[in-house]
């Protein structure tokens, strides 16, 4: 057997073996290239108080999720209770992005789902959420103390999420 | 019952596949003429099962039989017949059974048409097409069952997604299909070749045939998908290098390198290696887009719906495949030898030329389409390959495979002599050249590209024209005494060029405007004026459309009415736009509706589409260079003879010649 | 044809022509024709993160139009196309480019197709080489073994002495 002949085998094996992995992976995510980076400023104003304004900047010496939402969303509705659940036991505190939204839809939903967070600020063109990189909502983000971000959640939270990857970081992040 | 009787089918025909791969292969190594003979009632038998499992399902659709979940998924009772009809293989399982048959219906060919060969070798290629459909009617049954029930049955159907309604599914998915599964019977040749060691000129006579067939369909297949999608999906483009688009250009690059190739083998004896290679590689080229479709590893406006569980399946029987087939080849090839001998600038380096270009084009293809999925497996994140990658690596890789097709043609067998050929191209040459230099300019402007485009068509045009007035010349009964396979070639050739034409002055000169229009409103696009008369609603079977009109002024005489429609069907709701196109053969009129913009006032894009129809016709062309070609006396088939069975050849013996 | 255009389009610039009273000449979607051009030339190298399968200039998703409006204002505020590609890369990374960037994991993809055919014609050459090669020495003369060999192949089908 000569070794050139083998050549196109050892070529298909080799990607064969990137299909394998290939389908483990989601090609539609698309990660965040803010991790490990500063969470883009922004000034916005609270959802119940349209006249007072919240920044990254004010929640500096906390590890805070940011938890981006809408009324429009039927995933959000997936994942709220987690969110209530989080927010009561007192592990993180969770602040929330309304994401193109009217303030009046924004308020009936958490008086009808619950409200987990400490206070929504309201983004109505969309502009915070594409410093944020939101491309699709529910989308969390996790910001610790010097106000990095150090995880993205695309898609609604889940139980596994939350036990396995946010909880720990969050506990290493406040020791 | 009649979805049973479908299930039952295809549960026979596997253990008929079953039989079929196995059986007349282990004849052949063993010389038991029987055991090969039982291959062609075999193949038939296969399709008849596989046959009645695709009426089986035709039925339940045209009788709106919701109690089949794939009926209910994809179908409704509003739906017009004949996308009832198509919607058969309208989604992932059914299009398997669409493959399956597709590859029922090659075997069966085999088995017809193969009275001339030696009865060991149409038995091996048969069992190795078995073998491929053991492949896909066990990944059938046991994943992607076409008649798997829903229970209690649905009342009304999810109906079939608005943008397969319409005729483009009716021919596209046929086509290709029967293009990609052709590939099937080149492949089984080359394996039966390296199995049995017999790979010669005659080997690759009795192979051209079948690959010519499946990649002139093959050429058409993909054709309709380009134009279904520039009018269907209303942006005016034809082709997005998406990964699916690309899983079907691939084996058809390859299988045009393969083409030429089995021309050397079968005229010269040489590059049989190579041949057999190739011929693996379409093959497998066209089980790889199988499993990219329908695995979810690569995101893509054609994905069906995917499944990781079927992705491994279908992963594992291309391993099995493939694997076996260039481990089989690794094994076998270098005891083919070499063939025939030829110097540095002759007929054969130039094809084996073109053979580079092609596959390297292909290989860049495939590259760019799994790079993102490469990246991402080892962690070093996530970018996109699109149409500008490709754009920019595919060109510079065609023009000089183009530039060749030229000269090709008059290069001698063996040797051919550099002062001889120059001296009979020169002419090509030179008018290749002053059309690159003037004809811009009738169509506005001159760029180089367009330079180029206009150069590379006129060359091929003017070299191959030249070469055909000197053939018809020096044949005996002139035109009609040409060879087909001399004529397909010419007819080919020619198809590029036109397509050639098609894209540089689309991509040139096209134009757009995205406008606002209100009542009476005018654009002027390409020369035309446009004028939006309106829109008004419209019921369809099961739709309601909001048609425009649109007439299109000729120095102020209406000279068309172009109506392009914003449906919104019943079922699934979302809005779907219906361009409207105007065409004549150098250009088109597109117009399609945007959004409404209140007070009547609507967005409308409005193109101008020079000469884009030629990248169709010529891709239609080139098909006719196919067919054309296997006319050819060679092939003439020998149906009317009857059958008398040659004695069986033993390995190392020769039977008495007939 | 093309001269008619011309002309037919700077006549309705001119207002000339009369082409209805209430009619008019359709105003572009996009506001300034320059932003516009220069907009849908950066968006159509641009994916879509909704639809994915689309460019940044075909989608009709919320997102893209949102995208498409910062692209305009940011042209508009002065920045180049690269500094525009560079502030939606910042925010989405290298996925939301369809035209991948030069770096040292996109090495390989952007010198493949060049690698491939300097493969394929190092192969050719010497497959050419090799088969010149053989050919001088097939055409070599025989040499007097295989000459003596000859002879007698010949003997033995004649069955007599060849001349």
């Amino acid at each position: 057997m000569k070794a050139r002949g083998l050549v196109p085998l050892v070529v298909f094996v080799v990607m064969a073996g990137f299909l394998w992995v290939g389908l483990k992976l989601d090609p539609r995510e698309v990660p965040s290239p803010l991790i490990d980076k500063p969470a883009p400023d922004f000034s916005l104003p609270l959802l119940d108080a349209p006249d007072a304004k919240l920044s990254p900047a004010d929640l500096r010496g906390q590890v805070w999720l940011f938890n981006v939402w809408a009324s429009w969303c039927v995933a959000c509705r997936q994942e709220h209770p987690l969110l209530v659940q989080l927010a009561r036991s007192g592990e993180v505190p969770v602040y929330g992005l309304n994401y193109k939204d009217t303030i009046p839809a924004a308020t009936d939903w958490l008086d009808r789902f619950g409200n987990p967070y400490a206070a929504t600020v309201v983004d109505a063109d969309g502009r915070v959420g594409i410093d944020y990189g939101v491309y699709g909502v529910p989308e969390t983000y996790l910001i610790d103390k010097e106000g990095t971000i150090r995880f993205k959640q695309i898609g609604p939270l889940t139980p596994v999420v939350i036990e396995k990857t946010i909880l720990p970081l969050v506990r290493e992040l406040n020791a | 019952m009649i979805p049973e009787i479908g299930h039952l089918a295809l549960i026979i025909a596997l253990c008929l596949a079953l039989v079929q791969a196995t059986v007349p292969m282990i004849g052949a190594a063993r010389g038991n003429a029987v055991w090969c003979a039982a291959a062609r009632p075999l193949a038939l038998g296969q399709l008849t099962f596989v046959l009645l499992a695709f009426s089986c399902l035709t039925h339940a659709f045209v009788t709106n039989d919701f109690s089949v979940l794939y009926v209910a998924d994809h179908s409704n009772s509003r739906l017009p017949l004949q996308y009832r009809i198509a919607g058969v293989w309208g989604g992932h399982e059914g299009s398997l059974l669409l493959w399956v048959t597709m590859l029922g219906g090659w075997t069966a060919a085999v088995a017809l048409f193969s009275r001339h060969l030696p009865e060991d070798m149409s038995a091996r290629v048969i069992s190795v097409m078995g073998l491929v459909s053991v492949g896909f009617l066990s990944f059938m049954l046991f994943t992607s069952n076409p008649f798997d029930r829903l229970i209690p049955g649905a009342v009304e159907g999810q109906d079939l997604n608005p943008l397969l309604q319409d005729p483009g599914l009716v021919i596209h998915p046929p086509m290709l299909y029967m293009g990609y599964v052709g590939f099937s019977v080149a492949f089984a040749f080359a394996i039966a070749a390296l199995i049995s060691g017999r790979l010669d000129a005659t080997w690759a006579r009795w192979s051209r045939p079948w690959t010519v067939a499946a990649w002139s369909v093959l050429t058409i297949g993909i054709a309709l998908g380009s134009w279904w999608s520039y009018y269907e999906l209303g942006w005016g483009g034809w082709w997005f290098w998406d990964p699916v688009e690309n899983a079907s250009f691939m084996p058809w690059l390859v299988g045009t390198a393969l083409i030429h190739s089995l021309a050397v083998t079968e005229k010269r004896g040489g590059f049989k290696t190579w041949t057999v290679l190739l011929a693996i590689c379409a093959f497998s080229l066209s089980l790889l887009g199988t499993f990219l479709v329908r695995s979810g590893v690569l995101t893509s406006v054609h994905a069906f719906a995917t499944d990781p569980e079927r992705g491994v399946f279908i992963l594992a029987f291309l391993f099995v495949v493939i694997g076996a087939s260039l481990t089989l080849y690794a094994w076998r090839a270098p005891k083919v030898g070499l063939g025939g001998r030829f110097a540095l600038l002759s007929r054969e380096s130039l094809l084996l030329t073109n053979n580079v270009l092609l596959v390297a084009a292909a290989g860049s293809v495939l590259l760019g389409t799994l790079y993102p999925l490469v990246l991402d497996a080892l962690g070093l994140g996530k970018i996109s390959v699109g149409p500008p990658y490709f754009n920019a690596v595919f060109l510079p890789l065609m023009v000089p495979a183009i530039f060749l097709m030229g000269v090709g043609p008059y290069a001698r067998w063996k040797k051919a002599e550099l002062p001889e050929l120059a001296k009979r191209l020169k002419w090509a040459l030179a008018s290749g050249v002053v059309a690159a230099l003037v004809l811009p300019f009738f169509m506005g402007s001159w760029r180089p590209l367009v330079a180029l485009g206009v150069l590379l068509a006129v060359w091929v045009i003017a070299a191959g024209g030249m070469g055909l007035v000197a053939r018809i010349r020096a044949t005996p009964g002139g035109f009609f005494g040409l060879p087909r396979s001399y004529l397909g070639m010419q007819i080919a050739h020619a198809g590029v060029a036109v397509v050639i034409v098609g894209i540089t002055m689309v991509t040139a000169y096209q134009e757009e405007r995205d406008v606002r229009m209100d009542v009476g409103d005018t654009a002027v696009v390409g020369g035309h004026t446009f004028r939006f008369d309106g829109v008004r609603g419209m019921p369809g079977p099961n739709y309601q459309s909001s048609m425009g009109t649109i007439t299109v002024l000729d120095d102020g005489v209406a000279t068309r009415v172009l109506h392009p429609e914003k449906r919104v069907y019943t079922v699934q709701t979302n809005p779907m736009t219906e361009a409207a196109i105007q065409s004549n053969p150098v250009r088109d009129l597109y117009v399609s509706l945007g959004e409404p913009l209140g007070g009547g006032a609507w967005s409308v894009r409005i193109y101008f589409k020079p000469f884009v129809s030629w990248i169709w016709g010529g891709a239609v062309i080139m098909a006719l260079g196919g067919f054309t070609a296997l006319s050819d006396s060679r092939y003439r088939l020998v149906l009317g003879r009857r059958f008398r069975p040659r004695a069986l050849r033993r390995k190392g013996t020769e039977a008495p010649a007939r | 044809m093309r001269r008619g255009a011309l002309l037919l389009a700077a006549l309705l610039a001119a207002g000339l022509m009369d082409t209805g009273a209430a009619a008019k000449d359709a105003v572009p979607m996009g506001g300034d024709p320059a932003v516009e051009a220069r907009m849908m030339g950066l968006a159509s190298e641009l994916r879509c993160l909704v639809c994915q399968n689309q460019t940044l200039a075909d989608s009709h998703a919320d997102l893209a139009q949102d995208l498409r409006q910062e692209i305009r204002e940011l042209i508009a505020s002065g920045m180049t196309d690269d500094q525009v590609r560079d502030y939606l890369v910042e925010r989405y990374g290298d996925f939301v480019l369809y035209r991948p960037p030069w770096k040292a994991t996109t090495a390989l993809l952007w010198a493949g197709p060049l690698l491939l055919v300097v493969a394929g014609g190092v192969v050719l050459g010497f497959s050419l080489r090799r088969r010149r090669r053989e050919a001088l020495e097939d055409d070599a003369p025989l040499s007097d073994e295989e000459r003596a060999r000859l002879q007698h192949l010949l003997e033995d089908e004649k069955g007599e002495t060849p001349p």
